[in-house]
This record gives C-alpha cells, structure tokens and sequence, in this order.
C-alpha cells in the first residue's frame, strides 16, 4: 500500500508554526529560575511534535535540528539541568530558525541550513554530544544471510495476556520468517479447578529456518521480552568463528532494536528530495482563515431565516392583492430586511479575527528590544479578544510595531533615570484595544517621559517645519512628529529611526482610512491612539448631491459641514477661493468642477462646504446638498473599471444607482493644491499672504 | 472490521495514522489526548489503541494506565507512539500497561507492519 504522504504536509506546517508561535510565547514570558512544570512540558511538547512529525514527512533537517532542542528540553524538564537565560535566548533564536526552515520547505525550496547548524552546534557543546554533521542514521535493514536454524524457547509468564500480546500472532509472525517447526508444552497447565482463563501456562519450542538474522526473530519477541523467558540458539549452520557462536547463544537481549531499523531513513529522503525538487510555487502567507463553528452555525441560521421568509413573500406573490395581502408583504418584506442585515453583520463576522493575532507578537519583540536598550519592560495587553478585520489586521501591523519600537526607544527611560524621576525602574508599555461605535481604538500607552516638546520644536524650526516665531500649542507641537523627515531620537539608534519616520506610520494608517494621534505629557507617558474602521469592505459615508449626482463623503475624513460666509472668502491666485474659518484658511475645492459636472450650484453662498481633512490638511468640499448618512459596501472600481484619479471606490445606492466614493487625499492632488513631492499645500502660503 | 482508537495530539499525525489505518481496512476514531481518548474509550470498545506519549491534558503512559484498569481493556493491544531516544518511555510504558511500542519517525507501511503483531 502507498500512501502520499504530501497530503498531510499542510496540517504540518500549520500545526508546526502554531507550536513555534506557543513556544515563543512561553519562553518570552519565562523568568528563569520560577519556571513552572507545565511551562517547559508545553515547549517540550512544541518541540517534540515538530520533531515526531517532521521525521515521519521526511524533512530530515528540520527534525534533526529539533532532536538537539528537545533533548535539553527534556533534561530541564527532569530536572537534570536549570533553565538558564542563555537557553531561553537560545531557545528563542531556535524558533526562529525552525520558522526558516520550515517556511523554506512551505515553499518547496531547499532549506538553507548554516544558521540551523550553528545553533545545533551550540546545542551540541551545551548537551556535551559529539558533533553529528551528519543526519543521525539509523541502521540498515534486515539483511539477508545464509540460511540457519534456531531453536528458540518460549516461555510466557503467566500475566502475558494482560499486556495485551497475543502469542499465536508471534507464533504466526514467526512463520512468515522460514520454515517452522514447533512443540508446544503443557504440562504447566494446572487442574481446571486452578485454572485462571486470565493467564498463559503454555510454552513452546520452535526450531525456524530461515535466512533471516536473529534480530528478525529478537524483534518479533521485543515486546514480551520482560514478560516471558525467551532464548534464541543457532543449531544449524555454519560458523566463522566460535565468539560469534557464543555471543549468539546469549539469552536474547535486545539492545539493538530491530524496530529501530524498521525506521530507515532511506524512503525519507527520497521524498524529502521530491519535494525540494518541486518548483516553488506557493508564498508563505495563508490566503485561508479559521472560522468558528458557531460563526458559521449562526450563518445557516440566518441563511435558513432568510429562505422562510422569501418562502412567505412568495406565497403572498402568489395571492390576489387585497388590503391583508399588501400589509403582510410589508411585513415581509420588514422581515427580509431584517435577515438581510443579520446576514451581513455575521457575513462580515467571519472575516474579523480577534487582535491577539497582532498583539502575540509583541512580547517576543519587546522582549528582544528591551534587552538591546537595557531597559526593562513590562508588556501589558488589554482588549486581545477585540475583533477586527483580517485585512486590516495585516496592514496593521507594521504601523504598531513601529509605534512600539518608538516607545521603547524614545519613550522609556534608562532605570537609573527612572529612579531619579521616583518612577518604578520597570516600564510598562501597554496595548489597547476596544470597539468604539464603528471603529476599533488601539492605543499604545507608556509610562515614559513624554515627548518632549521642546526638542520637537526646535527640529521643526531647523527643518524648516514652522518658523522660529510660530506659537503652537503643546498638541500642535506634538502632531509635529507626524511631518515627514522627522525623528526625535538625537542619535539614530538601530531600534527605532530607521528613516522610516512617523509619517509613513500616518500615511499607513490613513490608508486604512483610520487615523492616528498622539498625547503626551511630560515625565508621565505619552499614548498614541489609532482608530480604524472595522472593516475595509463597509465604510460610514455621507452622501452628497453634486449637481444631479451623488457622492460619497467617508465620514471619518469629515471635520465640519456648514453654510459660507461670503464675506470671508478671499480669492487667491487665479481661481482658487479660501475660506477665513476661525483661524485657518481653508482652500474652496468645486466637486463640480473637478468631476466636470453641468447644473450644480455655483453660488458659494446657496451652497454647502463639507471641510474634510486628510494628511493633516483641510479643505473644503464645495457641493449641492448634504443627504443621508449610511453605511456603503464599497465595490472596487478598480476591479471592475479602472483606476479613477480622486475616486476611491464605488458603491450601489438603494435605488441601484451607481455612487462613487471620494478619496480626498487623490482629490487634493487632483486639484492641484498640492506640488507633486511637497508635504505642503500650497494654499498655506498664499494664506499668509492673504492674512 | 476491527476498530482502532487513534490518540495524537498533533493533527498531521494523527491524521496520517488515520488515514494509513482506514485505507488499510480499519475503523478508526481519533482522539486529540488522553482523556478525550477515554471518555471515548469508555463508551464504545477497540481492538487496539495507539497513542502518543507527550500530550496536554492526559499523557499516553496515563491513558495506558486508565485504560488497563478498565475491565474491558484487559488484554486490548495498547501501543504507544515513541521516539527512539525515549527508551525508559518504553519501560514506564510497559510498566502501565502497554503491549508494545512503534517509534517515531515511521512511514505507513511500518505502521501497518508493526500493528500485525497485535491484530490480525
């Protein structure tokens, strides 16, 4: 029988990376020394499954590495050793390794192996092992010698049956070696009145010729050997030398199991080989989710609502029209809208992941970052079982460990400092995360200094960001750090300032149409505050009438809405009118003119300006009309067209119309306002010439 | 059909057990450790049982242990999946019960192999 073992490959990976990722976690959160038992059984049974499952796929080299791992493991584990920090860091650094190799062997590509034998290594000097360069073998199969006759003795103690062993099979197994020939005794067998059904007292005498070796036959008895009295004599035959005969005649011991040679690498490596010939095809990103069963449960659930209800609409369809009958389709069709929302929230659901997914990986990271900068750190997690979109999960990310760097970089303090401020030596950094009305908030909180304004102004001077006599107030200081170029650290530390500045951290997040904002407060901690859609796929939208069309506002961009005053409309350069609102000068964008529109409004003052911002600059949209807010699924139209300048998205409106989505940060390019490369809108210059 | 009790706490393993064994004519139930293993164990009966050693929750030589207790899994085939370095794991196994061992790592056709010394 033949079985493809490449079938099961996947199940590997997946259940490989999730033991790495609880190894990781355990041995980030371990303080050697206080290490409970379940503790190091957890890693050891991470690293003893990868072991077990990648010798039994094939892939030599992951589980040769892993045997070094779990053998230390398992001495810490018996206590025959103290876990130290050099072997949780170790430990760490393994995982990372294994992670390689076994992404490489994902993608079907041979495995680079330096890093893995260099901590085998180390593994190796710690275990005080012999180097082994090579795959530890294992011994040949069964070979094939001249043929000889055994006389072996059988005796079975009587508790044989209650290891669960069945004589007659081992009689029968024995068979299929030669030919056979057997005695059985009985004269052990006791009075019926004695007689325990329970226990054996038969035994027997074989003589087998084969031309097998004797451990074929040692084999057959491996598991009884404690259970019975076995002695295996070569009484045919022909021998070499008289120490071979003796050493034969010994009462079988079984050193060398034959099982073991059961286990012959050989059919491994082939296929270990087939697979790394394969062409790579596959990235490691997994383009699949888990789902609950009760997500899904509750899909056929409300999919089975669904049908009762258009089952009911049908029937009233069928009826004739009266009074009675228009009430219950109202009804119905109440009903039907009522699924149908159920329907897309649990639809949606299914896509929304609980944040843990991010969150997991910053112990590891803290960890890392904090031993580099000396600092010590505590990492608090709040809010992991919030839920939020896969999507918007994944991009994320990035912008989040940024933020967390920065705050161990930046925000803590050395503990000398610490304890000259009366602050506890330990830094706590903590995450956030909770649903609020639409959005999902991630805060990122320390207990740092703070920014420190002071600085973050006299960089934005010498940048070229404000000018000397500016006065900004404290959070106009600290929205600073969000300009480009930017990076508070006096010295570019290998942590955090890597030229990617908080600016790219913003523009990432606003991507995601979400936004990001920081407060501080000197020698107390500052905390950064994301907010996010939930979802990429709905956005809360503001529909607004431009001639006779009608656009979609994202809400989040949305500042203000309001009625002009014409008297403080100034007109600047050729064709572009500002707004004085309070203390700013808000560029006048015509929605009309930049999507060429006949028929709309054109008086400023019978119209209505939507203030929007976005990158840190506002404008104001010019538009007929403000209509309803709502929910829209958004379709992209990218997909389904092409790439629209100043278009984000499109979306189908209740009565099937097509509406598109302004993307404000496209349409203050489009406009012009901005210079291709400039931070700066150019309106903000002209402003001051106004002013 | 001889029915087999298949305990892993590692899903490819188990499901490679699993399939090797049904495609070879058993009927297998799985379980994911030791105690799930004998709370199944105690509803239905099995001609053999084959389970890991290193679980969460119920340890193989655990399970063995129970299942031995049990009046019906007197003389049931009890074998434990083990790694070649685990050799005092062979005699902590024995000494609860078990009937023999299979080591890791092993391809289908040793599994097979090894599982007709105990069932036929």
């Amino acid at each position: 029988m033949s079985i493809d073992l490449s079938q099961f490959f996947e199940v590997f990976f997946e259940e490989s990376f999730e033991g790495l990722d609880a190894m990781e976690s355990e041995l980030v959160n371990i303080e050697p020394g206080t290490e409970d038992k379940e503790t190091i059984n957890t890693i050891f049974r991470a690293a003893h499954s990868i072991k077990g499952g990648s010798g039994t796929f094939g892939f030599t080299s992951v589980s040769d590495f892993t045997h070094v791992l779990e053998t230390l493991l398992d001495q810490i584990r018996d206590g025959q050793r103290e876990l130290t920090t050099e072997y949780v860091n170790l430990l760490l650094k393994s995982v990372d390794c294994l992670r390689t190799l076994l992404r490489a062997l994902q993608a079907e590509e041979t495995p680079d192996l330096e890093e893995a034998n260099e901590l085998r290594g180390k593994f190796e000097a710690i275990l005080g092992m012999e180097s082994t360069a090579e795959p530890t073998g294992s011994s040949d199969a069964v070979t094939e010698v001249a043929k000889n006759t055994y006389q072996i003795d059988f005796k079975p103690k009587p508790h044989l049956f209650k290891t669960g062993n069945e004589p007659l099979f081992m009689i029968s197994e024995l068979g299929e070696l030669g030919e056979i020939e057997t005695q059985a005794f009985y004269d052990a067998v006791p009075d019926i009145h004695q007689l325990h059904p329970d226990e054996c007292f038969l035994s027997w005498r074989f003589f087998l010729t084969t031309d097998k070796e004797q451990s074929a036959i040692e084999e057959i008895f491996e598991w009884v050997e404690d259970d019975a009295e076995i002695t295996i004599n070569v009484c045919g035959g022909i021998f070499e030398d008289a120490a071979a005969l003796s050493e034969e005649n010994e009462p079988l011991s079984v050193q060398k199991t034959a099982t073991q040679a059961l286990v012959s690498p050989a059919g491994n490596k082939e296929l270990a080989k087939k697979v790394e010939s394969k062409k790579s095809t596959d990235s490691s990103t997994s383009n699949s989710i888990r789902v609950g069963i009760d997500k899904v449960d509750s899909l056929i659930n409300m999919v089975g609502e669904l049908v009762i209800t258009q089952a009911m609409l049908s029937q009233i369809g069928e009826q004739e029209i009266t009074e009675s009958t228009i009430t219950a389709l109202q009804e119905g069709l109440a009903q039907l809208a009522h699924n149908t929302r159920d329907l897309q929230e649990n639809v949606m659901r299914i896509r929304m992941l609980p944040i843990s997914f991010v969150f997991s990986r910053f112990p590891r990271l803290v960890r890392d970052i904090s031993q580099k900068l000396n600092k010590q750190v505590e990492l608090k997690l709040l809010g992991e079982q919030t839920e939020l979109d896969k999507t918007v999960m994944e991009k994320i990310s990035d912008p989040m460990v940024h933020l967390v760097r920065n705050s161990l970089d930046h925000g803590l303090e050395i503990p000398e400092r610490r304890i000259a401020a009366g602050k506890d030596p330990v830094g706590t950094v903590t995450l956030n995360a909770f649903h609020q009305g639409g959005n999902i908030v991630i805060e990122i909180m320390d207990d740092g200094q703070g920014l420190n304004t002071e600085r973050i102004r006299q960089k934005a001077i010498d940048n070229g960001l404000i000018q000397a006599h500016e006065e900004l107030s404290s959070d106009e200081v600290n929205e600073l750090i969000f300009m480009p170029g930017f990076s508070t650290a006096d010295e570019v530390s290998d942590i955090s300032g890597r030229g990617v500045g908080m600016d790219v951290v913003r523009r990432n997040i606003q991507a995601l149409n979400g936004s990001v904002e920081v407060s501080s407060a000197p020698g107390v901690g500052s905390t950064f505050t994301i907010r996010l859609p939930l979802t990429l796929a709905i956005l809360d939208g503001q529909l607004v009438q431009v001639a006779q069309h009608t656009y979609i506002i994202p809400l989040i961009s949305i500042v203000e809405s309001l009625q002009i005053d014409i008297s403080k409309v100034s007109r600047v350069g050729k064709d572009l009118d500002v707004l004085r609102l309070r203390d700013e000068y808000i560029p006048i964008l015509r929605l009309y003119d930049i999507f060429d529109h006949q028929g709309a409004i054109e008086e400023l003052d019978k119209t209505l300006l939507v203030v929007v911002e976005s990158d840190n600059h506002k404008v104001g949209l010019l538009v007929d009309d403000l209509l309803a807010q709502q929910q829209v699924v958004i379709k992209s139209l990218e997909a389904n067209y092409q790439k629209v300048d100043g278009i984000s998205g499109a979306t189908i409106l209740g009565d099937g119309r097509v509406s598109l989505i302004v993307d404000i940060s496209g349409l203050i390019k489009l406009s012009g306002l901005k210079r291709p490369g400039s931070q700066e809108l150019l309106v903000e210059q002209h402003g001051t010439e106004v002013a | 059909m001889k029915k087999i009790l298949a305990v892993d706490d590692s899903a490819s393993m188990r499901q490679m057990v699993g399939f090797t064994l049904k495609k070879a004519g058993f009927d297998v139930t799985e379980a994911r450790d030791g105690s799930e293993a004998l709370s199944i164990a105690k509803q239905q009966g099995f001609d053999a049982v084959i389970s890991d050693v290193n679980m969460p929750i119920m340890d193989g030589i655990t399970l063995i242990r129970e299942l031995r207790n049990l009046p019906n899994y007197k003389f049931t085939p009890l074998l434990m999946l083990t790694t070649e370095s685990g050799l005092d794991k062979k005699t902590e196994g024995k000494a609860a019960g078990a009937t023999g061992w299979i080591v890791k790592p092993f391809n289908p056709e040793q599994l097979l192999a090894v599982l007709k010394k105990v069932i036929r």
